[in-house]
């Protein structure tokens, strides 16, 4: 499956959307863990962009794409806000930010899928984790 | 029993039992009515002692959890004690890799975190 949407900066339409994808993720037959780590990735990837990325903003949009299969999930998500660096985001694990209450989607996203990339600007951030066809070679 | 929207709340002796009834507790459509809630709830005593039971919770972002590290600040500036229980591995994974494991309290059954806050863990 393959399909692309153009939707608002709205956390109701994101999660409606999300769920989509997931019904095509476990219709693959990726595994309850893998699909966690997805669901996670992605409610985190869209969370972002319509908070930190379009600021909430109504009158700007959200691209997304995905291609789900059995050798791999792939989501682009992108908005038009200004874009931000990752590497300046900072580390939430080390002593001095533990108690901090932000900052832990990035690292989430790190954590749980195979590959997280971003865009020059940094706002389009592309989420892949391996499917189970591939997990098996 | 109060029952409450996003919380069955019991109290037992000065501990306040909290059950987190949503599934997912994702964004703010959830997080923001589940904070006030929790809020309240801690506002109300002098010295909190609570147990926060996640036996029905499936899926947590990262906001769900700075809404926990606020309320943890705030029960520790009261003086209280607060404990997680009931934990799914999938999302104690997720306080692992956050290493937020360290920074709360938790315990394995509810019975466990009574007996954990009572003695002031």
């Amino acid at each position: 499956m393959y399909q692309q949407w153009t939707i608002p900066t709205d956390l109701k339409t994101g999660r409606e959307l999300a769920e989509d994808i997931l019904h095509h993720v476990r219709v693959q037959g990726y595994d309850q863990d893998v699909c966690f780590a997805i669901r996670l990735a992605l409610e985190e990837a869209i969370v972002n962009a319509i908070k930190h990325g379009n600021g909430c903003d109504p009158l700007k949009k959200i691209s997304i794409s995905a291609y789900v299969g059995t050798d791999k999930t792939d989501i682009t998500i992108a908005d038009e806000g200004a874009g931000f660096n990752p590497q300046n985001v900072p580390d939430p694990t080390a002593d001095e930010n533990l108690e901090k209450p932000g900052g832990r989607g990035l690292m989430l996203m790190r954590a749980y899928m195979d590959q997280v990339l971003f865009n020059a600007r940094g706002n389009e951030i592309r989420i892949i984790k391996n499917g189970p066809v591939q997990a098996q070679q | 029993m109060p029952e409450q929207n996003h919380l069955i709340v019991q109290k037992m002796q000065d501990i306040t039992l909290i059950e987190l009834m949503d599934k997912k507790i994702l964004d703010e459509s959830c997080i923001g009515p589940l904070t006030d809630e929790l809020t309240k709830l801690v506002e109300q005593d002098k010295f909190p002692r609570m147990v926060l039971d996640f036996v029905n919770v499936a899926h947590m972002s990262s906001s769900a959890l700075s809404m926990l590290i606020s309320l943890h600040k705030r029960v520790r500036e009261k003086k209280g004690g607060l404990r997680l229980c009931n934990i799914t591995p999938t999302i104690f994974e997720v306080f692992k890799i956050t290493r937020l494991s360290e920074v709360f309290g938790i315990s394995h059954s509810r019975e466990d975190a009574i007996k954990d806050v009572l003695k002031g863990r």
